[in-house]
């Protein structure tokens, strides 16, 4: 019996050690092979073959997260205001939108590329709006849902607490409701910039790999990621590539430390 | 316009389930209304009825008559203009999850105030009305889930004031407070029954006799019997509201 129990607990150390060892050589790993390669003409302004600048490449990273953002936050948000304050249970629709984002959301990558090729590309061939859009559907079940958990979990008290003064259904939910529910939504947001950020797959076939930023929201367009997927299929690019992954690495760092500390604050506030 | 509420041969019904049958009941202005009576009796359906709370549950229905001061309460009135007029205090305090400013000039900005001045005089009204203002004052940026539970369901009552009701439905309001802020809701709430017409939901027989002016006790959906407190308690009609009030009811 006591040796059993050490076991189980020499085993649970184990795999603690593991998971954290994995993350420290990964980390170490990249910024071993990354940093010393990180030269200031890697972040030029324009890129050219010679300096193989990811600068374009980061700005299109924030031009894409956030027009696919401007597509699937507000649809996403409303869409779960709708499941929650307005549908009745027994509603048709709202069966439809539950089942509808439950299936999304198991659908790789991939196949949203796919299927943004056959209907964005077609429309407006390689470019920024067509992986925006692309990227808007991907994201759109995980920022319902998420809203969803959040709105429902907001206390009736407080929908009675407005009806009760007189207040219509839209006016407690926009002043009410959704605020109450502002940080479990803004956490469905972030995991959302994580995806778009890590995204690779589907940006090849909607966005395209142009390495400038765009003219307009026609241009083709390539993400950080997708830009070291391209260097990394380049043999002669390995050194630039792990720059680029050490570079990608910080910034979701950065974007989950930053979202946090928002969502922070804002629990806190509502307190 | 006064604030008479008068209640009419009333039935209502969750879906398939009658919750309250036939009961007649007049509501005088200026004086405090107790209904009390066993759990799951009523007592909030009927009190939900009135300011039509109770619209928002599915498969809920109304049959007879429910008049606001004068006016048919389920005969196309504005409902807004209805919980304008008759405000609602809850069993556990809900205090919005803003500043303590905010909560009370959520009514009034409801119901279309903008002007800061008017919004920050109503605000210092309702809060001294509801005997609060001393301890808030310094404070009314802070939120209001700061405040203990004795001083939010206070707040709540300024939050309901706010909007100018004339009669004001509290459903057990004291029942998750403490014995001082319990005293304290009571104190206010005798004070406020020269302006409103209030009617109180109360499991707290001695609550009832030191407050109320009126009394009405329910059973099982029915209204057993109702009149002048003192008479009701002193000298009952029916057997039934004797059991109960004496405590031999289970
Ligand atoms: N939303 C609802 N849906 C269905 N039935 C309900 C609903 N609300 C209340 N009822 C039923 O109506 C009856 C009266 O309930 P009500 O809440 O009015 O009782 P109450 O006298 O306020 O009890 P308590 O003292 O416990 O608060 C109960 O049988 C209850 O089950
Ligand atoms: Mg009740």
């Amino acid at each position: 019996m006591k040796a059993r129990s050490a076991a189980l607990r020499a085993a649970v150390y184990a795999a603690a050690a593991i998971t954290a060892l994995t993350i420290v050589f990964l980390v170490g790993y990249i910024v071993v092979k990354g940093a010393p390669h990180l030269e200031p003409e890697l972040f030029a302004p324009k890129y050219t073959t010679d300096n193989l600048s990811m600068l374009p490449a980061i700005i299109n990273t924030a031009l894409m997260t956030v027009s696919a953002l401007l597509i699937s936050g507000p649809v996403g948000v409303f869409a779960a205001v709708y499941l929650v304050e307005y549908a009745s249970r027994s509603s048709r629709l709202a069966r439809g939108v539950r089942l509808a984002a439950e299936t999304l959301s198991g659908i790789p990558s991939v196949v949203y590329g796919l299927f943004g090729r056959l209907l964005f590309v077609a429309m407006w061939g390689l470019s920024l709006i067509s992986g925006a859009f692309t990227l808007a559907i991907m994201t759109l079940p995980l920022i319902m849902r998420t809203a969803q958990e959040a709105l429902l979990s907001v206390p009736d008290t407080y929908r009675e607490g407005s009806f009760g003064l007189g207040a219509g259904k839209l006016r407690t939910v926009f002043a009410i409701t959704l605020p109450a529910a502002a940080p479990g939504i803004l956490a469905g947001f972030i995991l959302s910039v994580g995806r778009i950020v890590g995204e690779t797959a589907a940006l090849i076939y909607t966005a395209g790999t142009v390495a400038e930023m765009p003219k307009n929201a026609f241009s083709s367009v390539r993400t950080l990621s997708v830009h070291m997927y391209v260097l990394s299929n380049e043999a002669l690019y390995v050194n630039q590539s792990y720059a680029t992954a050490l570079v990608l690495m910080v910034l979701v760092i950065f974007i989950n430390a930053g979202s946090n500390a928002i969502a922070k604050k804002l629990t806190i506030h509502s307190l | 316009m006064g604030a008479e509420i008068e209640i009419s041969n009333l039935s209502v019904y969750y879906g398939a389930v009658r919750a309250l049958t036939d009961v007649s009941l007049n509501i005088p202005e200026h004086g405090i209304t107790a209904f009390i009576g066993p759990s799951g009796c009523g007592k909030s359906t009927l009190l939900k009825t009135i300011n039509r709370m109770n619209d928002l549950v599915e498969g809920f229905r109304a049959e007879g008559g429910v008049t606001v001061g004068g006016r048919d309460v389920y005969g196309g009135i504005d409902v807004t203009q209805l919980r304008k007029r008759v405000g609602m205090v809850f069993q556990k305090p809900n205090p919005f999850p803003m500043s303590i400013f905010d909560n009370v000039a959520y009514g009034p900005r409801t119901h279309g105030v903008r002007a800061r001045a008017k919004l920050e005089a109503a605000v210092e009204k309702s809060l001294r009305d509801a005997a609060i203002w001393d301890e808030v004052k310094d404070r009314l940026r802070r939120s209001a889930l700061s405040l203990s539970g004795g001083q939010q369901q206070r707040l709540c009552i300024a939050r309901a004031l706010a909007v100018g009701p004339q009669a004001l439905l509290l459903d057990e309001p004291t029942s998750a407070l403490d014995p001082i802020s319990t005293s304290k809701i009571e104190d206010l709430v005798t004070q406020l029954k020269a302006e409103y017409t209030i009617v109180i939901v109360t499991h707290n027989m001695q609550q009832a006799a030191r407050i109320s002016d009126r009394t009405a006790f329910f059973l099982l959906g029915e209204l057993i019997e109702h009149g002048a407190t003192e008479e009701l308690f002193s000298m009952p009609s029916q057997k039934k509201t004797e059991d109960y009030i004496t405590g031999r009811f289970g």
